[in-house]
């Protein structure tokens, strides 16, 4: 943990502190001109085991959100700090070893197609130098607990949209990551699949993880009542 | 019950590189490069033996054929050549000593011959034994017109600069192909990078590090170029040994076996020097190319 930081004295995973993102490069965007802020002043604090939906219309800037979380960004304004560590001061080299305490589940699952589901959701902990018997008993465990036991060796274009969900989910969390973020997880999923990958959420924050989870799934929110953070046109308007 | 996998082939590739890299054209393209490098490094060594043989052969001794034997005049000669720059010392060939070395051609009986029919030698030693500079020769024959100069050392010394030459330019050919070689690695990789940009992203996201993902690249890479340049240093072999043949009687090397006369240690060196060349090519690429990611 880093000296003085405010999450360590809070005990909170996440502190944001008037943190505003803007995308550098028009060419991203395709529009002359300046290019308008992604998220705009945003402060609040996450604690530690806590469980956040993510709201707000589409382009409030979740996506963004989640990806400063995930640290696929920096930010532009303001301090962002995670395990107590100030991103923005944060060398890039250090930044993998702080990723692989982070899971991610994507919107589109983004599983390698060229690997079968259990090499996929093994990466992790390849990364990590886990020993083969180790990852074996951990991506079997895991491949279990999403309801894919029998798919450990089909690749992903052979799966449904909800399998992928779930394989994508069991990525995220085989490595035992202490903030989980996912990017409306439900999106394509009908009710009974949405309500599955539900529950395996709520059984990881019930381990202890805290977990940020983007969606417009009204019907899931109402299962499931959490604090919530709301955003609008970037900023955060509500945050409870 | 979990369908648990036997073995994970793919799992240890997960950059899926054995498809995405060009396994069947980058080891060509080394191979063929790596085969130009064998013959640049045996046509250097050759020219490297030439030259050391040709530069023993240097003696750094002048022979002067006097026009004719007056005495009088020889000394004048004597005197001229040996105050002539670039001349440590100037002696006439004594008549018993000229004797010795028609010998051979003249047979045994040169004891009956008249002193007058035989020539008037002078040996000069030069201050440098590498060659006879073009200046000294023009000294020479300005000094006693109508003199013959044995001009071996001359030509030996053109040769010598010649050989000198021509390993410089072998070695700057082998350069060349390294460089030619770092160019086609460099866009292997880059292609690489395109092909697989996403899984690259994917896995920077959930914590690879630079090295990891560029050891990946450089790994495969290395093991296309090394075994690219294997297969090309020994299909290069056969006509390295037909060269070494054809040059064997200007090498003097004219016993034993051309194959005993190869460059052995270069050639051994080149499949593995190709592959940490492949490997510092594609780890300098990937490198440069993660920084753009945060």
């Amino acid at each position: 943990m880093a000296p003085g930081s405010w999450t360590g004295m809070l005990g909170a995973m996440i502190r944001l502190a008037e943190v505003g993102l803007r995308y550098a490069a028009p060419a991203l965007t395709g529009q002359p001109g300046p290019v308008p802020d992604a998220l705009r002043d945003l402060s609040c604090i996450l604690p530690t085991g806590s469980f956040h939906w993510l709201l707000g219309p589409s382009g409030a800037g979740k996506s963004s959100l989640l990806a400063l979380l995930h640290l696929a960004l920096r930010p532009s304004r303001g301090e962002l700090e995670i395990f107590g560590h100030r991103i923005r001061e944060t060398p890039r080299a250090a930044l993998p070893a702080l990723r692989r305490r982070i899971g991610m589940v994507p919107q589109d699952s983004r599983l390698l197609p060229y690997l079968t589901v259990f090499d996929n959701v093994a990466l992790p902990l390849r990364l990590a130098g886990v020993a083969e018997a180790q990852i074996r008993a951990d991506v079997t465990e895991m491949l279990d607990w999403v309801g894919l036991a029998t798919k450990t060796m089909t690749l992903p274009a052979a799966l449904s949209g909800g399998e992928q969900q779930r394989a994508a989910l069991a990525r995220a969390v085989v490595a035992r990551p202490a903030l989980l973020l996912a990017d409306e997880p439900t999106g394509n999923l009908d009710l009974p699949q949405a309500r599955r990958v539900l529950a395996l959420l709520r059984e990881m924050h019930r381990l202890g993880t805290t977990i940020v989870v983007a969606t417009h799934a009204a019907t899931l929110i109402e299962e499931y009542p959490a604090p919530a953070l709301y955003l609008q046109e970037g900023a955060l308007i509500a945050h409870g | 019950m979990v369908d648990a996998p036997t073995s994970l082939p793919r799992g240890r590739d997960p950059l899926g590189l054995r498809h995405a890299l060009a396994d069947r054209l980058l080891p060509a393209l080394v191979g063929a490069m790596a085969m130009l490098a064998a013959l640049a490094l045996t046509a250097a060594e050759g020219a490297g033996v030439l030259a050391s043989r040709w530069r023993g052969e240097l003696t750094g001794i002048v022979t002067v054929q006097m026009p004719d034997t007056d005495p009088a005049r020889a000394a004048a000669a004597l005197a001229s050549l040996a105050a002539l720059p670039g001349v440590a010392s100037a002696r006439p060939i004594a008549p018993e000593r000229l004797a010795a070395l028609l010998t051979p051609w003249l047979g045994p009986n040169m004891a009956g011959l008249p002193e007058q029919l035989l020539p008037s030698l002078i040996e000069l030693r030069l201050t440098t034994s590498s060659s006879v500079p073009e200046a000294l020769a023009a000294q020479l024959a300005a000094a006693v017109p109508g003199a013959a100069v044995e001009w071996q050392g001359l030509w030996l010394g053109r040769l010598v600069a010649l050989s000198d030459n021509l390993r410089r330019i072998a070695l700057s050919v082998l350069l060349l192909v390294a460089g030619v070689a770092v160019a086609v690695v460099v866009v292997a990789v880059q292609a690489g990078i395109a092909a697989r940009r996403d899984s690259i992203a994917i896995l920077h996201g959930i914590g690879a590090t630079d090295g990891a993902i560029a050891g990946r690249f450089a790994g495969r890479i290395a093991w296309l170029a090394g075994t690219g340049a294997l297969a090309g240093t020994l299909l290069a072999l056969p006509l390295l040994v037909g060269l070494v043949g054809l040059a064997a009687p200007l090498t003097g090397a004219v016993q034993g076996a051309p194959w005993a006369r190869l460059p052995w240690l270069g050639l051994v060196v080149l499949p593995p020097g190709a592959a940490l060349l492949g490997w510092s090519a594609a780890q300098a690429t990937l490198r440069l190319w993660l920084q753009r990611l945060p």
